[in-house]
């Protein structure tokens, strides 16, 4: 403002606006126009939801046809083969024209004429034939012009198997106690209905013997094992610690044996009365099989089933992929370990990836002060996230397993490393503490100073800070090099423990991967909470850590939250690197479970990506693996999204909580 | 708005002393030298510094809050030229001027809520019942403890009414449910906010209306019994309704509080205060009784301003 305000205002006479002439306007700028802009932001959007929709609708439906009981189908071809399967899949092709050579001289000319009338094209079908124990196939592709016969057998029979795969045919005889005492199909299904129920639960209950009761016997045997060889190692053979422990050896050893004999013997019984029970059926080609009623998991006479015996089906086979293991190289049966092994290690590397991202998030927004050394540091955690992820995963096998897991495992030695002689080490110790605690000294008395707003005390906090970074690569020195450790998994060497990949250090990669999400996410939020808010805190009378901790973190909570989804979602996702430090086609045991102490770090688990991996591209038998491939996709995606929504949920009860309406 | 509208009919129905607005200088005892061409605002505005006019009737005063020839800097930028005020005890105080006059920085600066931005410097001095504020021993967080702020915005935390209020409390410590609720009710009476919320205290602070929450926010304010009142317009973002309510307030607050208001509003000053220092560019220009400032301003400049002839 200056002098010429003061004077009293001139009148802005309008007549000196209206005599201006205006500049003629075109009009014709198509980027005048809204509607263009609209058409083409529209446009990527609706492109954008078309593909993930599509994506999204394709897995829906193959993941929820697969389990669905198919009809089954007799073909009698045109050379005389005759097979009997489901139909999974169908297709046209152009046949070539050495395929009709091999038909008989008769239906040749037949099956040219009808390939060519449909103008060189032909349909074939893949029908799933199993009985992979005789024929040594799966699959077969039957051409429409190939067939000579179609019909559906009202009891073909779909057997589920423990092993070998599905077996299809026609039931014969049931055999009890290797006895024929039903040979009409209707008489041998209701034999096979009345008994398999029984069959199945002595099954299960022997698998459960098997792996609780002689699993435990084992550990115990192990454990007993282990405790001698540390104290060999500890000790010396000559010792009496050596002898006590030999002694309780040798009596857990022995109790071990008869608990043994007698589960066994349980065992042996179970199986006995099972293997009473036997079905013979005989395959479409003519050839008998006699399947023992222990070895089948379900059958159905497909073609004879109602709807509501479908449905029951369906689910059946939902419950088991569910709760289940895997059977035959994981292309049947359930998925409950890797499900079990994708949710301990997702929330495992959320409990490890939240506090830390949030503190980094805390210190770069409200402690540090902005500065060329803060764009650096941004800019380096932006672009972690675009590191590739196998890249996360060789560094994990590197440092995590081979590095620090083989030091938790075996000491220093068994990273290669020579411990110091004691004398020095205990120099070296001494060095490190007292720089620490000059550190420690200089820091307090610089923020003693730093209140007081003197050069000086500036200067003792920066030497302070150096002072600490001077002695944390010491302290790892140290650390590593110490002659009084030697692992604490010494006597299980050279097995290795946490020295291989495992479920923690699986975490720990993916928690390193996904830190820069929660990183960014929660320094957005924090910047969105107001200063008002904070500058109100303060004028109270309330620290820097008071205000963070009742008024700025309570108020970002939920943008962590969405940092969190966001980190699970991609975490749960993620195989490449997981791959390298810990997930397994097959997995004996969880990373979780009722064992003391419940959670395992060192195991190493299934994990539902890999799983998915595994099917599609690891599988012998790819066929038959490829509708699991969709259905196990299903449901990872529904995972993900439970877990999604579980935090949503969380989110939006806080925002309820803190965010009510601004007026 | 129509005459029915409720909130001109508040405004109307209250005795406001509303000014006389003279087209000419009212005041033939007006300082300014009659010949000269010069005004003390175009030589502020050119750099140079014009003394501060103070009345008599401030010396008499016993000050709660006494600013000593203060000076701050953003930077290279200066906002606050040799300030020298002295807040009196249980009176209300106005700072009045123009935007970017300095009224708010000088508000900031005495509980030191400028430390927070990197970039200021002072020098001076300022005393709160005779403690310095800028001294390089004074614990910043005790000395905000004796006051309350209030800002432009309402600012309530979010959270519950309830631990809006007992806030300054809480980060005390104090643990005690009794004194807690006792500080709350105390504090939500006095800000005039009781009667609206006894009965959900324990809702959002957020849910309130915008002119509850800046109650809300005086009520926690004074919840640590302070020495002095900061209000830094604190109903420039209120309907007339709340402004009002919010005056009333001020008229009780006043004799238990010495308050520090600033505002863009010269009737709210008129009404609210009972002293009003002028300011411009930094500068304080002329600290009076609000009675005289008003009606019989010493400056000419002052006059200028309070009869709207510039800023």
């Amino acid at each position: 403002m200056n002098a010429s305000s003061l004077a009293p205002v001139t009148e802005n006479t309008p007549g000196g606006k209206s005599g201006r002439s205006r500049r003629p306007r075109k009009g014709n700028s198509v980027l005048a126009q809204g509607e263009p802009s609209i058409w083409g932001t529209g446009g990527a959007l609706v492109v954008a939801i078309t593909m993930i929709v599509g994506l999204l609708v394709l897995v829906l439906i193959q993941g929820a046809v697969t389990f669905w009981p198919m009809d089954l189908v007799r073909i009698r071809t045109v050379d005389g083969k005759v097979y009997l399967g489901e139909v999974t899949r169908e297709e046209t092709y152009r046949p070539e024209a050495e395929v009709f050579t091999s038909l008989p001289p008769r239906e040749r000319d037949r099956a040219r004429e009808a390939v060519q009338q449909a103008a060189g094209v032909a349909r074939r079908r893949l029908l799933r034939t199993g009985n992979y124990d005789l024929t040594g196939f799966h699959h077969q592709w039957v051409s429409d012009f190939q067939i000579a016969e179609e019909s559906k057998p009202e009891w073909g029979l779909v057997v589920e198997r423990l092993t070998w795969g599905n077996f299809y045919g026609t039931p014969t005889a049931f055999l009890l106690d290797g006895k024929e005492v039903a040979s009409d199909p209707d008489d041998i299904w209701a034999q096979f209905v009345n008994h398999h129920d029984a069959v199945a639960e002595r099954f299960s209950r022997s698998v459960d013997l098997n792996r609780h009761g002689i699993g435990a016997l084992s550990r115990k045997q192990n454990a007993a094992l282990l405790a001698r060889k540390q104290a060999e190692i500890s000790y010396g053979k000559s010792s009496s610690e050596y002898a006590v422990a030999d002694k309780q050896f040798a009596e857990v050893e022995s109790a071990c044996k008869e608990e043994d004999a007698r589960i066994k013997s349980e065992i042996n019984t179970l199986n006995k009365e099972n293997d009473r029970f036997q079905l013979r059926l005989v395959t479409a080609d003519g050839q008998e099989k006699i399947l023992p009623l222990a070895d089948i998991v379900r059958a159905y006479p497909a073609n004879r089933l109602s709807f509501g015996d479908e449905v029951g089906i369906y689910f059946s086979r939902w419950a088991e992929f569910l709760t289940q293991r895997p059977r035959q190289a994981n292309t049947e049966g359930g998925v409950l370990p890797a499900i079990w092994g994708t949710v301990a290690m997702t929330l495992l590397m959320s409990l490890v990836v939240v506090p830390f991202g949030v503190l980094a998030a805390l210190y770069l927004r409200e402690y540090a002060k902005s500065g060329p050394i803060i764009s650096v540091v941004r800019i380096a955690i932006n672009n972690l996230a675009g590191v590739p992820s196998i890249v996360f995963g060789v560094f994990g096998m590197g440092f995590f397993c081979y590095l620090v897991g083989k030091f938790i495992d075996g000491g220093p030695q068994h990273i290669q490393v020579a411990p110091m002689p004691p004398a020095w080490w205990w120099l070296a110790m001494l060095a490190v503490v007292l720089v620490g605690a000059a550190a420690f000294l200089v820091g307090l008395i610089g923020a003693r100073d730093r209140a007081k707003e003197s050069r000086f005390g500036r200067y003792l906090g920066r030497f302070a800070v150096a002072l600490w970074l001077l002695s944390l690569a010491p302290v790892v020195y140290v650390v590593v090099h110490t002659p009084y450790f030697s692992g604490f998994y010494e006597a299980n060497l050279p097995s290795p423990t946490f020295g291989t990949g495992g479920v923690l250090w699986a975490s720990l990669t993916l928690a390193l991967l996904t830190v820069p999400v929660v990183i960014v996410a929660t320094e957005e939020s924090l910047a969105a909470v107001p200063n008002s808010m904070r500058e109100g805190s303060y004028a109270c009378g309330a620290s820097k850590w008071q205000t963070i901790r009742r008024i700025v973190l309570p108020r970002a909570l939920p943008g962590i939250m969405t940092g969190m989804i966001l980190a699970m979602a991609r975490g749960a996702g993620e195989v490449a690197p997981i791959m390298l430090v810990g997930a397994v086609k097959l997995a004996p045991e969880l990373p979780v479970d009722g064992v003391f102490p419940y959670l395992h770090p060192s195991r190493s688990f299934m994990h539902l990506g890999f799983h998915i991996y595994d099917l599609g591209f690891q599988s012998l038998n790819s066929e038959a693996a490829r509708p699991m491939v969709y259905t196990t996709t299903l449901l990872l995606i529904g995972i993900v999204a439970l877990l999604n929504v579980m935090a949503v949920w969380l989110r939006s009860r806080l925002r309820r909580r803190y965010l009510v309406s601004q007026f | 708005m129509t005459v029915s509208h409720p909130a001109s009919a508040a405004l109307e129905s209250r005795p406001t002393p509303l000014l006389p607005m003279p087209q000419q200088p009212a005041n033939p005892r007006l300082l300014d030298h009659p010949g000269s061409e010069e005004s003390r605002l175009e030589k502020i505005a050119r750099g140079q510094s014009a003394p501060a006019h103070v009345h008599a009737e401030i010396a008499q005063t016993d000050p709660v809050l006494r600013i000593t020839s203060f000076s701050l800097w953003y930077g290279k930028k200066q906002a606050l030229f040799d300030v020298s005020l002295c807040i009196p005890r249980g009176k209300v105080t106005a700072l009045i001027g123009p935007s970017g006059c300095g009224k708010s920085t000088l508000l900031r600066s005495v509980n030191r809520l400028n430390d927070l931005i990197d970039t200021v410097r002072v020098r001076g001095e300022m005393q709160l019942n005779d403690d310095p504020i800028y001294r390089p021993s004074v614990d910043v967080i005790e000395l905000r403890k004796r006051m309350g702020m209030v800002f432009q915005k309402p600012n309530p935390f979010p959270m519950s009414i309830y631990e809006n209020v007992v806030y300054p409390l809480r980060i005390d410590g104090e643990r005690d449910r009794r004194a807690l609720h006792e500080v709350c009710e105390r504090s939500l009476r006095g800000a005039a906010l009781w009667d609206e919320v006894k009965d959900r205290l324990h809702e959002s602070g957020l849910a309130l209306s915008g002119g509850q929450q800046q109650r809300l926010c005086i009520a926690r304010a004074i919840a640590g019994d302070p020495e002095v009142l900061l209000l830094d317009e604190p109903c420039s973002a209120l309907d007339p309704i709340a402004t009002s309510k919010i005056e009333d307030l001020l008229q009780e607050l006043k004799g238990n509080y010495s308050v520090l208001i600033v505002t863009h509003n010269m009737q709210q000053a008129a009404r609210t205060s009972d002293f009003t220092a002028f300011m411009y560019l930094g500068h304080v220009i002329e600290y009076g009784p609000t009675g005289t400032m008003f009606t019989n301003p010493h400056l000419r400049e002052t006059n200028d301003y309070i009869t709207g002839r510039f800023g």
